[in-house]
């Protein structure tokens, strides 16, 4: 594979309060995300998926927060870049997409009058010109009639055409890299659908890359290339999408997907949730922040903090992973 | 808890259930312009001891028929019988009564629990109003024996809601539920609101629950692989009415409503193998507003099966076509014998309704009752 497009190294996030010790939200994760790839960035809330999609993007705030580590695009440093060479970057080379659509719309300006304001910024069309493409893509991205739709506020359209909308200004200057941070959480699953559908579209034979984060590995099975698991801050695997639904080697990943009911599994198998929850993480110096919640965990879990290391084509950070043939096994027993 | 009475006879009984909310208009006049027709003719029965999953996307009316069965909220029409009352009649204190033993369980637990009381004052509080906190000793044994059900240390009590994780708050909620020794409890969006983790320990709790106190529950929810995990029988609803009704099984195996088959084809499986073959029905364009349904059937504005005839112009009632197995559509039979294809839907282009919000955003589900909220 060829040059990354993107180059994540050592990126950690801390939060700062008066009086009070900082907070890792991001705990110094490494990716990389080439051309045309889909990665996808799994956790449950507070695993530090969002902060990382914020950091790269340089939306944190200016204050109380540190960022280290390394963020390239194209062989670019993004952290440390000005305000104002970031805001070039954002809308031109950089999308993202935000859970939300509404709060992340103007709520006084017609949703055309946005999108068009991407293509005057940052591709120096007229506003004529710009209000002609605007509906020219709103027309890409699924919206009907959308010579009448331009003229539209956020809050007249309903919660898919609004996350429409948002997708077609964060592709309208056909971004390298584009960020979807639980693009479909706020929407029905008939809706999520549409959404998937559209953004794998937009992704599919094209050299953008999209970044996808969110919960859901449902989301993730269909859609990504590459998986990074995360807890507690940092990726404890990362596996291409077949290999790590297949044979999960963290006891993270396999307990996720134990504890999902299925549609299709067959009904009265009873689920097996993962102990505890994310308020029993413990600190990744010295032990495993999982150890607590682990249904694996070895004295060693508690003593040596696991790295992430080669782990059959993809990464993997735990002590005692989970074999697949002692998986298969266990289900055998279940069954 | 009461005993667990031969199983199969109807617990609750649901007949032509209507809740429309009036749109107002102007400030001195006060006019009514319009109505939601949040729930518009909903009949069904949960039978004793079994769990009834009512499944749907926001705004299809689900919580409004939650609220309406348990008269949270007054129904326009019809009638609820539980265990044989008719509840539309009761009024006062044989009504109070009477929701001892229907309770229930909300979404989000840190907002439906008040935080200023300990989760001891918690559960105390309807167990007084309802004449079962009988003695010092007595209670306290019951409030042991509650926490113990729901997996929770004896310390819980003296804590407060802001103490708890997400999952252990859900646990406070339900066993303020079982403290009044319901027969029935209606659990609505019970864990969208948890962590993926959490979430199985809660369901895992609700089948444990049921098979120790006998329980009988209607489950509300959006994801309908939870609800087919734990659900006997499913009702599907689609802007205001149930549209298809049969076992978990029968459901997924042959769904028969246009809809379902949607929704169904529309939910990710976590299996890459699974989602490379997983043929999708894409549905077209958004719900459309309750407050203006389509003629006929509903559904004829998105149905990739509608048909000239019929489908805009009569309503289609819930009818029997397998045993167990009701559907609300005229061409069901024709549809699952492949007798009629599939075809485009072109989205319809609606004007904007100043009067009522297309939908609420809100992380989950949203509701019929939040949308009245904004008015």
């Amino acid at each position: 594979m060829g040059m990354a497009l993107l180059e994540v190294r050592d990126l950690a996030v801390s939060f700062r309060r008066k009086g009070e010790e900082p907070t890792a939200a991001v705990d110094g994760i490494s990716f990389d995300v080439h051309p045309g790839q889909t990665v996808g960035l799994v956790g449950e809330s507070g695993c530090g998926k969002s902060v990382t999609s914020l950091a790269i993007m340089g939306l944190l705030p200016q204050r109380g927060n540190q960022v280290t580590g390394s963020v390239r695009f194209e062989g670019t440093e993004l952290l440390g870049l000005s305000q104002k060479a970031m805001d070039e970057r954002r809308g031109r080379d950089l999308g993202m997409v935000f859970q939300d659509p509404l709060s992340s719309l103007n709520p006084v300006i017609p949703v055309g009058l946005q999108v068009a304001e991407v293509l005057q910024r940052h591709r120096g069309r007229s506003r004529k010109e710009a209000m002609a493409e605007s509906a020219e893509l709103l027309d890409r991205v699924g919206i009907p009639d959308p010579t009448r739709r331009i003229d539209e506020y956020p809050h007249q359209l309903s919660g898919g055409m609004r996350q429409r909308a948002l997708i077609a200004i964060a592709l309208a200057c056909r971004p390298r890299l584009l960020i979807a941070d639980e693009p479909t959480t706020a929407l029905d699953v008939t809706i999520q659908a549409q959404i998937l559908k559209l953004l794998s579209e937009m992704v599919t034979g094209t050299d953008t890359a999209l970044i996808m984060i969110t919960h859901d590995l449902g989301v993730v099975a269909g859609l990504c290339d590459e998986v990074n698991v995360m807890y507690g801050g940092r990726i404890v695997e990362r596996a291409k999408r077949h290999e790590l639904f297949a044979e999960p080697r963290h006891p993270y990943t396999a307990g996720l997907l134990a504890s999902i009911p299925r549609l299709d599994a067959p009904r009265g198998e009873k689920l097996v949730p993962i102990r505890g929850s994310v308020a029993d993480n413990i600190p990744w110096t010295h032990a495993c922040a999982f150890a607590p919640r682990c249904p694996n965990a070895l004295d060693r879990c508690v003593e040596v903090t696991p790295e992430l290391v080669d782990d059959r084509g993809g990464m993997l950070r735990c002590h005692n992973p989970v074999e697949p043939a002692l998986r298969a096994g266990a289900e055998e027993v279940r069954a | 808890m009461s005993e667990p009475a031969e199983r199969g006879d109807a617990l609750l009984t649901v007949d032509d259930l209507k809740m429309h909310f009036p749109i107002k208009r102007g400030v001195v006049l006060d006019r009514t312009v319009g109505y939601v027709y949040a729930v518009d003719g909903v009949s069904l029965e949960v039978r004793r001891g079994e769990t009834y999953g009512l499944v749907g996307e926001s705004g299809c009316g689900k919580t409004t028929l939650g609220r309406g069965i348990l008269k949270l909220v007054e129904p326009t029409a019809g009638r609820v019988v539980f265990d044989g009352t008719d509840l539309s009649g009761l009024r006062g204190e044989p009504l109070r009564r009477m929701r001892r033993r229907m309770q229930m369980v909300f979404q989000d637990p840190l907002s439906s629990l008040d935080p200023r009381q300990s989760v001891e004052s918690l559960l105390v509080e309807g167990m007084r109003a309802h004449d079962l906190d009988k003695g010092k000793e007595s209670t306290a044994k019951r409030l042991r024996e509650l926490l113990t059900a729901v997996g929770l240390p004896s310390t819980a009590l003296r804590k407060y809601p802001h103490e708890f994780s997400g999952g252990q708050r859900q646990r406070i909620g339900i066993a303020r539920a079982l403290a009044l020794e319901p027969d029935l409890i209606v659990a609505d969006e019970p864990v969208s609101a948890l962590d993926v983790s959490v979430q199985a320990q809660v369901i895992n709790l609700l089948e444990d629950l049921q098979a120790e106190f006998g329980l009988t529950y209607l489950v509300i929810a959006h994801d309908l692989a939870v609800v087919r995990h734990i659900s006997d029988r499913i009702g599907v609803m689609y802007l205001g009415a149930l549209v298809e009704e049969t076992d978990s099984d029968s459901l997924y195996a042959e769904p028969l409503h246009p809809y379902t088959k949607a929704l169904l084809s529309a939910i990710p499986v976590p299996d890459p193998l699974v989602e490379d073959e997983r043929e999708q029905i894409l549905l077209t364009g958004d719900l459309p507003s309750p407050a203006n349904p389509p003629s006929g059937c509903r559904f004829h504005t998105r149905c990739p099966w509608r048909q000239e005839t019929r489908c805009d112009t009569e309503r289609p009632q819930l009818r029997e076509i397998n045993a167990g197995h009701r559907v609300a559509c005229h061409w069901a039979e024709d549809i699952a014998a492949g007798r009629i294809a599939r075809h485009e839907v072109r989205p319809v282009y609606e004007p904007p309704d100043a009067d009522v919000i297309p939908d609420v955003p809100l992380i989950g589900p949203a509701s019929m009752t939040e949308v009245m909220d904004h008015h």
